[in-house]
């Protein structure tokens, strides 16, 4: 986390508006909007499998954001965060269901559904910090997985509850071809007002929050009104992105928002950097292609003796979990600022490139 | 009636245990403030290495029990030395994740070594139930609680009477004063995994004996933290207290459930309600540190 206002020597900015900018270079928004274009164009060209994977980087991405913000952004820890992402997917659900309302007003009311929630369980967080928050959190994991297992007339129980499709101006957007350019929508608004916030007052208030509390409370930011603001908006992010897993899906059931997700989640944000906004977007595509990845080396593998040796095919599954748990291990101990980092190293190094310094 | 006072007495069991993995967390987060989201994991892989030894290398019991012992103390020391102690200096977060991270990796690897399927332990006592206060309870209960005795007792002795112990509780108080007196930290920190990887052992086994070994042995690392809250993050008495707490608050629950209640699994959320409510009231809980800050 130290470095991540770093910036190379020789960068001097001469107004507030230029140290604010959205892109420090005309060049990184060339990027961007090469990278929105193309993204765009993917599903011309792209296949279902390809495509499912890229919708599934958005909303797991917006998830991670909330979360980022949370951990990265304001220093909270959250060990709940899958158990939003299920809220947001039944809520949008339900209110899909119970009350017709179309599913293109869903995803915002679970979003702030969920952000209520996660205002609820961060009032906590107003009176602790650090590891009793960590633990609080592992509570509100328990207690609204086990509310979805309890309430079935609000995730339908062991069955689950179905989801329909996202309808705009009557065109359904059930296919992937479709339904990814809802999802890229999403993410891309996401990834703007994160990275909006973070230029303004309260995205600053949230980062002096994490440096030192202390010195924020005395500079006049309110402790209590940050912290738990943090978690209502983590919480948002999380049910927009269960929200549109939710309508991607078509069904939810409740067993799948368990403590390993939000495992997962923490994972994506570490990999990808803590407070950083690319690095979310990041984290999110390493933890996504990570299991692809290893169901491809276990192809590749199958019918050699390694195979036959650690029995691939049965074990994938234990395996993608240890890879898990062994790349968080590995990134915190060797890269603790994630792929963000990398990736500004690799940035810095064309910049001066032929001479290192 | 008897129902309740069965619940009761298995409360105060099964909470006993509680007390006894608690205990060993407080240990470590005392030691070298590091919350270990791992601890589950330590009676799961304490109770494995004891079920093949006894099972596929035919050690008696009393053997097995204490190679898997000596096991398990090495193993916890490599811990620190190779995962934990990169870290010192690093944020609370990236502590606690690293400790997320080994609970997921080794709660895997055990899957995949050996199966996900409960395997019972040999037969360890000739009687399988004494009679206490004209109820049935399993000796093995007994043992256990025995064990958890002796283990609370142990630790007694050490922080009390011992060299190292007093050098552990110098440190838990003030790293930099006790290193200046010449305590190696490393050392202390290395010991307290040590030390809370064997005694958590013990309980796995004991867990293993009872109900077989299982990757549902984790879970009591999740118990740990209900009950370490209740008594006190830096507590270990209030371990022990809080996790008896804890087993005699998830067995009440279950008996209001069942006899009036009916709204079912009561008996594995009640104890983070309580959590959330001593977090909001009394977060340093029954025994702990109150750590007061003024600005």
């Amino acid at each position: 986390m130290s470095s991540v206002g770093m910036r190379p020597c020789g960068d001097y900015k001469t107004d507030y508006g230029r140290d604010q900018t959205i892109f420090e270079t005309t060049t990184a928004r060339n990027f961007v909007i090469a990278g929105i274009v193309l993204a765009c164009l993917m599903p011309l060209v792209a296949d279902r499998y390809v495509l499912s994977l890229m919708i599934q980087i958005g909303y797991l991405g917006i998830a991670a954001l909330g979360l980022n913000i949370l951990v990265g952004f304001t220093g909270q820890i959250s060990i709940g965060h899958a158990a939003f992402f299920g809220f947001g997917a039944f809520t949008s659900a339900y209110l899909n269901n119970h009350f017709a309302i179309p599913v293109f007003f869903c995803i915002p009311l679970a979003g702030l559904a969920t952000a209520v929630v996660g205002f609820a369980f961060g009032l906590p967080a107003a009176r602790i910090k650090g590891l009793y928050l960590a633990i609080a959190t592992l509570a509100a994991q328990y207690i609204l997985e086990d509310f979805f297992a309890r309430s079935y007339w609000f995730t339908g129980g062991p069955s689950g509850s179905i989801a329909q499709p996202f309808t705009l101006f009557g065109f359904s957007f059930d296919s992937d071809r479709s339904y990814f350019y809802v999802v890229l929508a999403y993410t891309i608004v996401a990834y703007l007002l994160a990275t909006n916030l973070m230029r303004s007052r309260d995205g600053r208030a949230l980062v002096a929050v994490r440096d030192h509390y202390l010195s924020a409370e005395m500079m006049g930011i309110n402790l209590t009104k940050y912290r738990t603001l943090s978690f209502a908006i983590a919480a948002f992010l999380a049910g927009i992105g269960g929200a549109l897993y939710a309508h991607y899906l078509s069904v939810v059931s409740s067993e799948g928002f368990n403590l390993l997700l939000s495992v997962q989640f923490l994972a994506m944000v570490i990999i990808g950097g803590l407070g950083s906004i690319l690095g979310s977007l990041l984290g999110t595509v390493f933890m996504v292609l990570l299991p692809e990845a290893m169901d491809a080396g276990t192809r590749a593998l199958s019918g050699t003796w390694i195979d036959t040796a650690l029995g691939l095919k049965d074990n994938v599954v234990f395996l993608r979990d240890m890879a898990i748990g062994a790349v968080i291990i590995g990134f915190l101990i060797f890269e603790p600022d994630g792929l963000a980092h990398r990736w500004r190293q690799i940035k810095a190094y064309w910049k001066l490139y032929p001479f290192s310094y | 009636m008897n129902l309740f006072i069965q619940l009761m007495i298995n409360g105060l069991i099964v909470g006993a245990l509680y007390g006894v993995v608690a205990m060993c967390f407080v240990l470590i987060y005392k030691a070298s403030q590091v919350v270990n989201f791992a601890q589950g994991e330590f009676l799961l892989i304490g109770a494995w290495v004891c079920w093949w030894l006894l099972t596929k290398q035919h050690l008696p019991f009393i053997w097995g029990f204490l190679i898997s012992l000596a096991f398990m103390t090495l193993f916890g020391v490599l811990i620190q030395i190779v995962v934990l102690r990169p870290l010192i200096g690093e944020p609370v977060i990236s502590v606690i994740m690293v400790t997320v991270g080994l609970s997921i990796f080794f709660q895997a690897l055990m899957k995949w070594m050996f199966g996900v399927f409960a395997q019972p332990f040999p037969k360890i006592f000739a009687v399988t139930s004494v009679n206490i206060l004209g109820l049935p309870v399993q000796s093995v209960y007994v043992m256990s609680l025995g064990v958890s005795l002796l283990i609370m007792l142990g630790f007694g002795y050490f922080f009390k009477f011992t060299r190292m112990g007093l050098a552990m509780r110098a440190t838990a108080y003030n790293q930099t004063v006790a290193a200046s007196l010449g305590i190696s930290v490393k050392q202390v920190f290395a010991l307290a995994w040590g030390i809370s990887a064997m005694v958590s052992t013990v309980a796995g086994v004991v867990v293993g004996v009872v109900n077989g070994v299982s990757s549902g042995l984790s879970g009591y690392g999740l118990k740990v933290f209900p009950a370490s809250i209740l008594g006190g993050l830096d507590s270990i008495i209030g371990g022990l207290v809080g996790g008896i707490l804890v087993g005699l608050m998830e067995n009440l629950a279950n008996f209001f459930d069942s006899q009036y209640l009916h709204w079912g699994n009561l008996y594995d959320v009640v104890p983070y309600y309580v959590m959330i409510v001593i977090l909001m009231v009394k977060p340093y809980g029954l025994f702990g540190t109150e750590d007061i800050e003024r600005v």
